[in-house]
């Protein structure tokens, strides 16, 4: 029995690649497909549940895979930040799996299989699984390119010409990032003759400090193109939107965030100096102002998500840069907070697009009246992430700025001033989607319709482009059979709220839940990752549980 | 350790070439500088191991052997750029089938903020026409039936009335 707790590290990665090839091989039966899906999601996130208590009570879970020595295999551990990591990300995974799942039945009744689509979504979530729990950096590599590849598939679903226009951007990102990761593994296990993290935090410390920064840099290059750091984040705000809803939702959860994972798990375990705290917090800075910017001029919901989650990696970046136990303890949470609070707006964003067949904010309007469910839905985890008292995330960036604060540094106070001012702009950016989607009475149709007409004949004649292919959140990406049925059913029964399916309003609802009660429980959590931080500073227990010593 | 510096200079040139294909448009060509690139690596990976020595089987020979590890890495490394470029390769025939060409695309917003700066007009927010097109050439069967929005400003206008 104990030998099969033990085991239990392995779970999150191994299972969800079971459910895949059994996903794979009922391709023909959607409704077998989705039972399978859902029962390795529930089982992955009670695994995580338990693997959240036993690090937290008996420390570090470990899993040699093969029964390697893990100097030479490979080494999984569960350290308290991984099992956070691992069980908030499980749980979104599984609400994003259900709101899949209803669009799914809505757009193509319950027996069109998206044969595709299922196995896909279960390989990222192994990915992701593996990259949180890798205790190896070529394992950690590995991780990366089993989400990249799913992510690659998940982004040209349908393969529409819009979707395949962005998502070549984005795949040819992230062959570069894999590449430059690829030198960065090289260049470690050329310079120490090992890719262990626990054998790396004592090697690299021997190593000439010119040789260290250059590794560092390496590696930290490689992440913040995959967290979207300023300035390597421009693929970001073009690839997601195009997306579909619960793909672009699942994405903005957890991939830039395995990439902060890494940075903080290097950061804290391989590169405890501060040799290059100016440079991120320059970077963390500029990711915060320059990203929360761009959120402002949009006018697409979508987009503008998309650029809030690129300001607030800065937040955690922040953290990562003081580099204190209460500035660690800030970003874990804020990580944590973030996760589920930004794949709530996107799917809350896929509903409104659902709703009223566009998240253009000059063509939406009176849905606080229209779905008053709905807005409730878009304001609290709106507000959340604006950082509105007593949400979780002004505790996050409370518990942040006092960690900075009590650097007293001249550029530390510079950062503060900066999440401030990103942080108002945020509810700026966020008030503005509220009081014209929302708020506001529908936009006057002709007026719309006639600008988009000048600017559809400008586009032709300027690019010679007559066809733009279908975009928006359909699975498949058949946006324009689709979603034209449904706009004209949303809008024919405007007052009618039973029209929110319940498989997409479910799921959506449970997250929006889950992030109050992030609020609600924060002294437990944050408990949970001050734990987290000091142990990720000490270094010690997770070298330990590493080597078996 | 002695670095062999034929199999450095091989590195240099592979990445090199890789890079100046990467920077190239169409995506075919991208693609094979990404192989060129990662085949570059895998030879780092075997400048990475050391010395040679013989075939890292135990008890097959008394003299030192090679180190197995990065040769293991670099045959993952191996699979998993060729598992990327088949993608990749499907993706630049569907791009092919769609536009007919596998150009990589301008950034939208991109192409947005030129036409802007050509025509010195004032940014007024981006407007998502991509999003509006399906609309425009779907417009025939509105015209049969009621526009979708008319309905909304008829409920208003009734509101208007009411009140």
């Amino acid at each position: 029995m104990s030998n099969l707790i033990d085991q239990l590290v392995f779970v999150p990665v191994l299972l969800p690649l079971l459910g895949a090839g059994i996903c794979l091989a009922l391709g023909r039966s959607a409704a077998a497909q989705r039972i399978v899906s859902i029962i390795t999601l529930v089982l992955v996130v009670a695994a995580s549940v338990t693997l959240l208590i036993r690090s937290d009570m008996y420390g570090p879970q470990t899993y040699n895979v093969g029964g390697w020595d893990p100097e030479l295999g490979i080494s999984l551990v569960a350290d308290r930040f991984s099992s956070l990591m691992l069980v908030v990300s499980t749980i979104v995974t599984l609400c994003v799996l259900l709101y899949s799942i209803g669009q799914g039945i809505v757009e193509f009744g319950r027996d069109t299989p998206l044969s595709v689509y299922y196995p896909t979504f279960l390989v990222l979530s192994a990915g992701v699984s593996n990259a949180f729990l890798s205790a190896d950096l070529f394992n950690l590599f590995v991780g990366f390119e089993i989400l990249l590849a799913a992510s690659y598939v998940l982004i040209t679903l349908g393969g529409t010409r819009e979707r395949v226009r962005s998502g070549t951007i984005y795949i040819i990102v992230g062959l570069i990032s894999s590449i430059l990761f690829l030198v960065g593994v090289a260049a470690v296990y050329a310079a120490t003759g090992t890719v262990n993290f626990a054998q790396l935090a004592t090697r690299l410390q021997d190593l000439d400090p010119e040789v260290r920064i250059m590794l560092q840099l390496l590696l930290l290059i490689t992440f913040a193109v995959k967290a979207a750091v300023f300035p390597l984040y421009a693929w970001l705000p073009d690839s997601y939107p195009t997306a579909p809803a619960p793909v672009t939702a699942v994405f903005a959860g957890l991939l830039t965030k395995v990439g902060i994972y890494a940075i903080v798990r290097t950061q804290t375990l391989m590169f405890p100096g501060d040799e290059l705290r100016t440079l991120l917090l320059w970077a963390a800075i500029l990711t915060m102002v320059v990203g929360i910017l761009g959120a402002v001029a949009q006018s697409d919901i979508k987009r503008v998500l998309s650029f809030t989650l690129v300001s607030h990696i800065g937040y955690m970046l922040f953290g990562v840069a003081i580099a204190s136990e209460l500035s660690y303890t800030g970003a874990i949470f804020y990580i944590a907070h973030h996760i589920t609070v930004q794949t709530t707006l996107f799917l809350v964003a896929g509903l409104v697009e659902y709703r009223s067949g566009t998240t253009n904010l000059e063509r939406l309007g009176g849905l606080a009246r229209a779905a008053p469910i709905l807005s409730v839905m878009f304001f609290v985890p709106a507000m959340n992430l604006g950082g509105i008292p007593p949400f979780s995330g002004f505790l996050g960036k409370l518990a942040l700025v006092e960690g900075a604060v009590a650097e007293d540094e001249g550029l530390a106070m510079l950062a503060v001033v900066a999440a401030i001012v990103t942080s108002l702009l945020t509810l700026y950016a966020l008030a503005k989607i509220w009081a014209r989607a929302f708020w506001q009475p529908a936009a006057d149709p002709e007026f719309a319709d006639e600008a988009e007409h000048q600017i559809a004949l400008d586009e032709e004649a300027e690019f010679g482009r007559t066809q733009w292919g279908p975009v928006g959140g359909s699975l498949h990406g058949h946006a324009t059979v689709s979603t034209k049925t449904q706009q004209a059913s949303s809008w024919q029964s405007l007052q009618d709220d039973q029209r929110l399916p319940l498989g997409m309003a479910m799921p959506t609802l449970f997250l929006v839940v889950i992030t109050v009660l992030l609020t609600a429980f924060a002294g437990p959590i944050m408990g949970y990752t001050e734990r987290s931080a000091a142990e990720l500073l000490e270094q010690t227990p997770y070298i330990e549980a590493v080597l078996n010593r | 350790m002695s670095v062999n510096i034929v199999l450095v200079i091989v590195v240099g040139v592979m990445v090199g070439c890789g890079v100046t294909l990467c920077l190239e448009r169409s995506l075919t060509r991208i693609l094979v500088g990404f192989v060129l690139i990662g085949n570059g690596i895998n030879i780092m990976f075997l400048i990475a191991s050391g010395d040679p020595g013989t075939a890292p089987l135990i008890g097959a020979s008394d003299e030192p052997m090679s180190d197995p590890l990065p040769q293991a890495m670099a045959l993952t490394a191996i699979v998993i750029t060729m598992g990327v470029a088949a993608f990749g390769l499907a993706l630049a025939y569907r791009s092919w089938q769609l536009a007919g060409t596998d150009d990589v695309q301008d950034d939208l917003e991109d192409e947005f903020i030129r036409r802007r700066a050509e025509t010195d007009e004032v940014s007024t927010t981006f407007d998502d026409v991509d999003e509006g097109l399906p609309d425009e050439y779907g417009s025939d069967e509105e015209e049969d039936g009621v526009h979708p929005r008319d309905l909304t400003t008829d409920a208003e206008a009734i509101d208007e009335d009411r009140r």
